[in-house]
């Protein structure tokens, strides 16, 4: 087990004795070399989730632990040193994640001459080497990031976080902000490292489909717990929440014929607020099947069929 | 086929800029038709936004200017029109909402008065009760609850989807004949998307508005569109029905899209084919064929000379040299070899 998230809760207080639960209760535990893709709408906590595993921001209560060592509840800057070697992370906008200050050659070089991993005499063919990996040109490593196209950008990022060589990478929706034919680049690139340098990777996004593709398992999160976990493609051939149902079925599919004959499942509503929640299923409010219990008891977390979790009265 | 309502013929605009002279758009046509919805895909910087921004006269001038092209409004051209007589037409002839609605609503001002003030340019509707009132019923009609309540509430109020229900508000204040909604859903959830989505189509429905759906998002088309323009390099590269695109994909362009779009029939198995390469520079936009550079099928003469669009099937384009009958390549000859998604491609004579 690489990395082992315990009932991790973080809250934000946004008034005295008024909390924001934007992660409640998660538990999920990552393999070595393994893919698990984090789904679910903006504001459900994906990124807080992935935010606080790097120490990013504080635990409200649980525990992270990596390779069986627990990570602190706080981070100190020399916490930050120590582990960063090791859990690097990936961030969703390729245009505020660069300083626009430094050339791409100081911005991938920079994390390994902290940790003082590369020779200054070897830094020119370490940063094209990194930037070849990920398909950039070497000639470009004295450009700023602003002569960049957002995919090139989300590639600086990703050979920032490699030029460690870490173990474990938490990519906050790399994706997202990108072109579907270099989606489909970065996704495939996500694949291809994952085989050559055994990365583990926890890959957060909102698009169920593109994300199955790389996923070895999902989890499907919403409003700040994990409703569903499972192998990729039971989840999303067989998912079994009915909120990973409609999530699934309000994705339109590049089938015109399918989408003229599409159920659609449409969603009331829109994510109740995460302050203050009452009890009961999270999703009661807008759930299509929602009975009498949901509204008051919580859901347990439970195994339906082997590694296949779900937390839903109906199961 | 039903009445012509906007034709776009050989739309060129260009910016200056530090670098240099950009050619967004290279010379685009197409016609929009009452009650049907024309899509317009393609990736960041295809010129597809900016196409539209010069139909509605949004072109910020310097930098960028309009060189060629006209603009056909129901037989009247609308390009070059005054500031004033265009304002004539904006928001009252063709509504248009945009990707971001944060940024595009007035921040300082109630989305009531916001809608209202649309009312009171074009319909001479004061600020009194009965503009108030127009303003709940529109709101009431983009389904956004307790609307007399929300009429007094300012943008920031409102989540990303709300927000843009009061986009649509705006623009469909007036009845207008076309609707232009650049990435309408791009900033939104899918579950928020699949109901805007839901209401463009029935408001379409209902005041039988053409409308131009600008998007990147193929699982989006194919739920809308009745007919696609795929843009490429500020070039449409290929036109048709959307069956003939999805079904019957004649550029090389569009089939590789097509082949890095997930779906759901495959299974988990088949691995996405990304399109290698990134799109031609327009500060120095190609002499021939604009996907030249990424096309696994270029020929001797896609580098130098540019093809003319092709007619491949009912009413359906593609400017692609494969086409042109002594070819000695076919597309037919590649396309076997990918078996699953391209079975139904068979070259049309």
């Amino acid at each position: 087990m690489i990395l082992e998230i315990k009932n991790l809760k973080k809250y934000f207080e946004i008034k005295k004795g008024e909390f924001l639960h934007a992660v409640d209760d998660v538990n999920l535990s990552i393999q070595e070399n393994e893919i698990v893709g984090l789904v679910g709408e903006s504001g459900c906590g994906k990124s807080t989730l992935g935010r606080t595993v790097v120490g990013l921001y504080d635990k409200t209560a649980g525990s992270v632990s990596y390779r069986n060592q627990v990570l602190p509840k706080s981070y100190s800057s020399s916490d930050f040193w120590k582990y960063s070697r090791e859990i690097q992370m990936i961030f969703q906008d390729p245009y505020s994640a660069l300083n626009p200050r430094m050339t791409v050659k100081e911005i991938v070089a920079e994390g390994p001459l902290i940790h003082s991993l590369w020779k200054k005499n070897a830094i020119n063919d370490k940063v094209a080497y990194w930037l070849n990996r990920v398909g950039l040109p070497r000639d470009h490593m004295s450009r700023y990031p602003h002569e960049f196209s957002g995919g090139q950008r989300q590639r600086i990022g990703i050979a920032r976080a490699l030029a460690l060589e870490p173990k474990l990478i938490i990519c906050d929706e790399p994706i997202s902000a990108l072109d579907v034919s270099v989606q489909a680049q970065i996704i495939n690139l996500m694949g291809e490292l994952k085989e050559s340098f055994g990365l583990t990777l926890l890959f957060i996004a909102h698009d169920l489909s593109m994300v199955r593709y790389v996923s070895d398992r999902m989890a499907v999160m919403y409003l700040g717990a994990l409703v569903e976990l499972g192998p990729s493609y039971e989840v999303y051939y067989s998912s079994l929440h009915p909120y990973t149902q409609s999530l699934i079925a309000s994705n339109p599919e590049p089938d015109p014929e399918k989408e003229r004959h599409r159920k659609f499942i449409i969603l009331k509503g829109e994510i109740p607020s995460p302050v203050n929640l009452k009890p009961g299923c999270r999703f009661a409010g807008r759930c299509p099947k929602v009975m009498d219990i949901c509204r008051g008891t919580n859901p347990v977390w439970k195994e339906i069929k082997p590694s296949h979790f779900v937390s839903c009265h109906l199961h | 086929m039903a009445e012509v309502v906007l034709e776009v013929q050989d739309l060129k605009v260009e910016f200056d800029t530090y670098g240099g002279v950009i050619k967004a758009v290279r010379g685009v046509s197409f016609n929009a038709y009452k009650g049907t919805t024309l899509a317009i895909v393609g990736e960041s910087g295809c010129g597809k936004s900016v196409s539209v921004q010069a139909v509605m006269g949004l072109i910020p001038v310097p930098p960028g200017r309009v060189t060629s092209g006209i603009v056909k409004l129901r037989g009247n051209n609308i390009l070059g029109l005054s500031h004033s007589e265009m304002n004539k037409v904006r928001g009252k002839e063709i509504g248009m909402i945009f990707q971001d609605p944060m940024t595009s609503l007035n921040p300082t001002m109630t989305v009531g008065k916001q809608i209202t003030e649309t009312l009171s340019v074009h319909e001479g509707i004061g600020r009194g009760r009965e503009a108030k009132k127009r303003a709940i019923d529109l709101l009431e009609k983009v389904h956004i609850p307790e609307a007399a309540n929300r009429v007094r509430h300012y943008p920031f109020q409102f989540s990303g989807g709300m927000r843009q229900r009061v986009m649509i508000a705006m623009a469909i204040a007036c009845k207008p004949s076309i609707l232009i909604a650049d990435e309408p859903t791009t900033a939104l959830d899918v579950t928020i998307q699949a109901q805007i989505l839901h209401l463009l189509k029935d408001l379409q429905r209902e005041n039988e508005m053409s409308l131009i759906l600008i998007t990147h998002d193929l699982g989006v088309v194919a739920q809308m569109a009745s007919e696609v323009n795929v843009m490429y390099a500020g070039r449409i590269i290929e036109f048709g029905p959307v069956d003939d695109i999805y079904y019957r994909s004649q550029h090389p362009y569009t089939i590789g899209l097509r082949a890095a779009m997930p779906s759901s029939e495959e299974g988990a198995k088949r691995k996405l084919q990304p399109i290698e390469g990134s799109p031609p520079d327009l500060f120095h936009p190609p002499i021939g064929c604009g996907y030249f550079d990424r096309c696994p099928y270029a020929m001797k003469i896609c580098e130098s000379n540019e093809p003319e669009p092709f007619l491949v099937g009912k009413n359906h384009y593609s400017r692609c040299w494969l086409h042109h009958q002594r070819s000695q390549t076919k597309l037919t000859d590649f396309i076997k070899q990918d078996t699953k998604i391209y079975k139904n491609n068979e070259i049309m004579s």
